[in-house]
């Protein structure tokens, strides 16, 4: 039995082994200066670049950061400060549905809210990707803030501070590592995410830059899936490149998260 | 009387400051729970509205129903539903044994040095974006599934009948093999966590009645975390219910439903993802989004119960 516990976590090593392999051997030389700097050719051309679909989906993803920031930092300290503990449960499990509810349904919920009558746009793109790094970034600086000691909350109020500023100026520098590992681990989740972009945002222009989200945007992910699924050998070589590139930016992201998560909850229990 | 009256007003009105500046913040941070509470009724309301014309056109015979048919205006979900049932069960059954060896391995087994990062490269798998993955499946998996393995199957294992058939590049078994992929880490990584949780005392105390470790697992640990074993499954369940992406780039998107494991089909997820942009009439576009609120029942109860489970598993083994 023993034995084969271990034979089934090096599968699991070995099938991420192998992935990343493929994706690194089929990606590598395509990857050029040109291939970051330059916009998609034109059709049946070769050559060109995905610098349209990077620029898009760093905005999209900021600007999804921009929203779910805040409102997940903000029920954080909802449920640590304020809740009584059958609200702050509730919250908690309305979260892990949220979390739970399948991305493409996402996309179909923000296609009726947003795209219809009004079109496909980054901002509805940005919209999809908000509601699946909300619940990442809310529970993640919870978890952070529950970590930090109360020893700290209670001297700042025993100094007569009130609780507003208690969390302003003591319990948030505390926890800021913990916030900014979850945002980071959730940016990388959502550079990845394909499908609530897909009815929202992925008809555009493949030739030109666009950096107004009030627009269609090109993406990463939608680029590898429209070429994954056409037959065009350039297609297929763009798709690997453009793989490459988004999985080492989700995986750094998701390493990097990591270790200064375990950084951040190492200081603060040294605080304690 | 007239010198103590300035500090009392001043604490007082420090007071009130300090009172107003409490009850902003209150007022602010629950706005935030409002946005999170409205989030959650627009999703079910805007789905089930773009879906009514469906529902109110074909009713719950649309469960039952097998024809897909954009020139006749007919639409009915059994096959889908099947596709998604048994892409997601077979991907479970190899699965749930492999996340649960693996959980064991991290948490009973591995020297203590290779514990984080074998589990950090465990929960790497699930961090690949699926999009990447099923790129990956149509052309090295695939292709690979079509050459090798489909005919060895065949060949050894076609006597069993839902085994038999051709081998085919894209299909069910392609599908199968990189949702299991993606729940893997799911499982192991719930399952680890609670695994990790029974209490030390227990643990040794059967090591020291004389149990091998095997013995101490069977018998002590995995009693204990049962019931939590069977959340992370649902948790599973319900992620790869709701995989749409690499799905629909492996599974090749098939109207009927297949003869057998190698043949293409499709699923619930899959068939949005691959009609919804391009759904040629008003009522293919409305039963696409009846599709989504079939996902979106299962993903809710699946999740709300399996989170129930966690959570009293947690609170019984006494972690946070």
């Amino acid at each position: 039995m023993e034995g084969l516990a271990t034979a089934a976590a090096l599968l699991a090593v070995a099938v991420l082994a192998i992935v990343l392999i493929s994706v690194a051997r089929k990606g590598l030389p395509a990857l050029n200066l040109d291939f970051f700097t330059k916009n998609a050719a034109p059709f049946g051309e070769t050559g060109g670049g995905i610098a349209n679909a990077i620029v898009g989906t760093v905005i999209i993803v900021l600007i999804a950061a921009a929203i779910s920031l805040p409102i997940g930092v903000l029920l954080a300290i909802f449920n640590t400060e304020f809740a009584p503990q059958r609200l702050a449960d509730a919250i908690r499990l309305t979260l892990n549905v949220l979390a739970g509810v399948p991305t493409i349904v996402i996309g179909v919920f923000i296609f009726s809210l947003i795209v219809v009558g009004r079109g496909q746009s980054g901002f509805a793109g940005a919209l999809g990707l908000s509601i699946i790094m909300l619940p990442l970034i809310a529970r993640a600086t919870e978890e952070v803030l529950l970590l930090v000691p109360s020893t700290l909350r209670e001297g700042s109020m025993a100094l007569g501070a009130s609780r507003t500023r208690t969390v302003l100026t003591v319990i948030l520098p505390t926890a800021v590592g913990g916030i900014v590992t979850a945002t980071i681990v959730a940016v990388a989740r959502a550079a990845g995410e394909t499908a609530p972009l897909l009815f929202t945002c992925s008809i555009f222009v493949a030739t030109t830059v666009t950096t107004d989200p009030r627009q269609a945007m090109a993406t990463l992910s939608i680029v590898i899936f429209s070429s994954s699924e056409s037959p065009n050998a350039h297609d297929q070589q763009v798709a690997w490149a453009a793989a490459l590139v988004l999985i080492a930016v989700v995986l750094i992201g998701s390493i990097v998260g990591r270790l200064l998560s375990a950084r951040t909850r190492r200081q603060i229990e040294r605080a304690r | 009387m007239a010198a103590e009256a300035p500090p009392q007003s001043l604490s007082t009105s420090g007071h009130f400051r300090r009172r107003l500046g409490d009850r902003a913040l209150r007022v602010i941070t629950a706005l935030a729970v409002l946005v999170l509470t409205l989030v959650m009724v627009l999703l079910v309301y805007e789905v089930v509205d773009l879906a009514r014309p469906s529902m109110s056109e074909f009713g719950v015979g649309f469960l039952s129903g097998t024809e897909w048919n954009a020139v006749t205006d007919k639409f009915g979900a059994l096959d889908l539903i099947w596709g998604t049932l048994a892409t997601s069960l077979i991907a479970l059954l190899i699965a749930v044994p492999i996340a649960s060896a693996i959980a064991l391995f991290l948490t009973e087994l591995a020297p203590a040095v290779l514990r984080t990062p074998v589990g950090m490269l465990v929960e790497l798998l699930a961090a690949i974006p699926s999009v990447v993955l099923g790129l990956w499946g149509i052309v090295v998996m695939g292709p690979f599934l079509n050459d090798h393995v489909e005919p060895w199957m065949i060949s050894h294992l076609g006597f069993i009948p839902f085994l038999d058939g051709y081998p085919s590049p894209v299909g069910l078994l392609p599908a199968c093999l990189i949702l299991t992929i993606m729940i893997v880490p799911i499982v192991a990584s719930i399952s680890r966590e609670l695994l990790a949780s029974v209490p030390s005392e227990l643990k040794s105390g059967a090591m020291a009645l004389g149990a091998t470790r095997w013995e101490m697992v069977r018998r002590v640990a995995l009693p204990q975390v049962g019931a939590g074993l069977v959340a992370g499954t649902m948790l599973g369940f319900a992620r790869a219910v709701g995989e749409a992406i690499a799905v629909t780039q492996v599974i090749g998107g098939s109207l009927v439903r297949p003869q057998n494991l190698y043949a293409p089909a499709d699923t619930l997820a899959g068939r949005l993802a691959a009609q919804y942009s391009g759904a040629a009439t008003a009522l293919q576009k409305s039963s696409l989004a009846y599709l989504a609120v079939i996902l979106l029942v299962i993903s809710l109860i699946t999740n709300l119960v399996a989170n129930l489970i966690v959570r009293r598993m947690r609170r019984r083994l006494g972690t946070p």
